[in-house]
């Protein structure tokens, strides 16, 4: 297989009906190795369902979703421990300290060396002081911060991030933004971000998938999606696309 | 070992990881430790004071020594057993950490393994000192059943792992909302198993389901050894055989729950 012309992820005709409901209606996208794309969308528009079925949490009502090759969900435990996920859907056990519930999750994606790996990431994170405090007792900022180290803890070749800054200051978040970028780039992750910080998409992002009612309403760069729109900032995109008016119209 | 090939195979070092993480839950609050302990030490204590009671008036109960305690000690096992199971996957529930582990390389077989080890490592924190008690209280000494309380606990502890699994595809379905489940459910195994009286008490036709559970031929086999001193390995051969149908059962059970919970996208939300 040449692994340069083939996605990291695949994302063909993917539909997701709940008893009547259509969360996710016929989207298709592919994400190159490398890159870092922006899912946005009013809540509701089905980004968090997008990711989930990606993660082969939700099954698809039809359509198909392809991972590093694998087939999800069918072939998901050929790739999961080369992926990872951050969302505030989810959260770690509160009893149990940081350095503890990082142990686990390293074990469970068969992390080596997990004292070295958990300190480093403690180190990149700002997390060393807390490493034995138990995750309940940690501000929300602390918490994002853990969870985005348990979302590192295996390096994975493809980051899901749900709102990875919620909750953090400008200063805590803009670091963690420098933080991804510069994963990114190390590693030559894929990143899909899901956000509603729109300076946190145009800084980080070199493609942004705009979603509404479950489907894609755009699907461009930044520059061009402004250009288009004939806006200065991917906010006022954004809501020309959520209200509805179309690119023509916003640009006059 | 290549890392994918590690990852696609059952992992002991992923199911190691989950124990680790009860484990330490366990330890990290000494209020859990001694609700192991505090219930089912009242539970011998009041059969065996009633048992004694009992013994003193009737010739019957002064014959059968320590049935009672023996059946309160058997059906802890089962009872605890299957909550130990439930408690610790509801223990995912309560934290929202399902997602995280349905989206990591675990796969629901070693998440079951991890559960199954430590609803044995939480019900021996428990027993253990229990029926100690029930020696120094009684005279009771359950460990001098020997092997027969080998086969009594296996046959036990494997029926308490097939209900808590099929509780699991439950909770993994319908969230919370079927927390109830998880508490209840053994419940209505204590009058169908017979666990304090024979079969025979059962009407004729009630009897044909108590002799469909597993438990049944357990606590019948317990009354054969301490009234009549005779070993039924008959009875637990047949008990185990019931119990791989229960547990294939509750695996598939547990399967389908779970396919239909990625189906309605359930692990997401995990509440109600």
């Amino acid at each position: 297989m040449d692994v340069s012309v083939t996605p990291a992820v695949a994302v063909d005709a993917l539909v997701k009906r709940y008893k009547g409901v259509t969360a996710v209606d016929g989207i298709s996208f592919r994400l190159d190795t490398g890159s870092i794309t922006g899912l946005l969308g009013g809540n509701g528009a089905g980004k968090t369902t997008t990711i989930a079925m990606i993660m082969s949490l939700v099954t698809p009502s039809s359509g198909t979703v392809t991972v590093l090759g694998a087939n999800m969900p069918k072939e998901r435990y050929q790739v999961l421990h080369r992926m990872n996920f951050e969302s505030p859907y989810v959260d770690m056990p509160m009893r149990l300290t940081v350095r503890q519930n990082l142990t686990v999750f390293a074990q469970l994606y068969g992390v080596r060396d997990i004292a070295g790996r958990i300190a480093s990431l403690a180190a990149e994170l700002d997390l060393t002081e807390f490493l034995d405090r138990p995750a309940g007792k940690l501000s929300a900022g602390q918490k994002t911060r853990v969870s985005l180290a348990k979302a590192l803890l295996n390096r994975p070749e493809v980051l899901l991030l749900d709102e990875p800054t919620a909750s953090l200051d400008p200063d805590t978040a803009d670091w963690v933004r420098a933080h991804l970028e510069r994963y990114r780039r190390e590693h030559n992750a894929t990143i899909l971000l899901a956000s509603h910080n729109m300076t946190e998409v145009e800084r980080l992002c070199s493609r942004v998938i705009i979603m509404k009612k479950g489907r894609i309403e755009d699907d461009d760069t930044p520059l061009r999606l402004l250009a288009r729109y004939g806006r200065a900032t991917l906010e006022d995109v954004f809501l020309d696309v959520v209200r509805g008016r179309g690119q023509h119209e916003a640009a006059r | 070992m290549n890392p994918s090939d590690a990852s696609v195979e059952f992992s002991l070092n992923r199911v190691a990881a989950m124990v680790r993480r009860y484990w330490f839950l366990l330890r990290s609050s000494w209020p859990r430790i001694l609700d192991l302990i505090y219930w089912p030490a009242v539970q011998m204590l009041m059969w065996g004071f009633l048992q004694l009671y009992v013994s003193q008036n009737s010739g019957f109960f002064a014959q059968a020594g320590g049935v009672f305690i023996g059946a309160v000690l058997l059906w802890d096992i089962l009872f605890r057993g299957q909550l130990g199971f439930s408690i610790c996957f509801l223990e995912e529930m309560y934290t929202r950490n399902l997602g995280n582990l349905m989206m990591s390389p675990l796969r629901p077989v070693e998440l079951i393994a991890a559960l199954m080890i430590m609803s044995v490592v939480r019900l021996l924190i428990g027993m253990i000192p229990v029926s100690l008690l029930a020696i120094a209280f009684f005279g009771f000494n359950l460990w001098s059943l020997g092997l027969a309380l080998a086969a009594f606990f296996l046959n036990l502890i494997l029926t308490s792992w097939a209900i808590g699994i099929f509780v699991a595809g439950l909770l993994l379905r319908n969230g919370l909302g079927a927390e109830s489940m998880a508490w209840t459910i053994m419940f209505l195994f204590l009058p169908l198993t017979c666990v304090y009286y024979p079969v025979g008490v059962l009407p004729h036709w009630l009897q044909y389901v108590a002799w469909c559970l597993p438990p049944t031929y357990v606590f019948e086999g317990m009354r054969a050894l301490l009234i009549q001193h005779v070993f039924r390995a008959d009875l637990m051969l047949e008990a185990l055989a019931f119990n791989v149908v229960l547990f294939a059962v509750a695996a598939l059970a547990f399967m389908k729950l779970l396919a239909s919970a990625r189906e309605q996208g359930s692990l997401l939300q995990g509440g109600d």
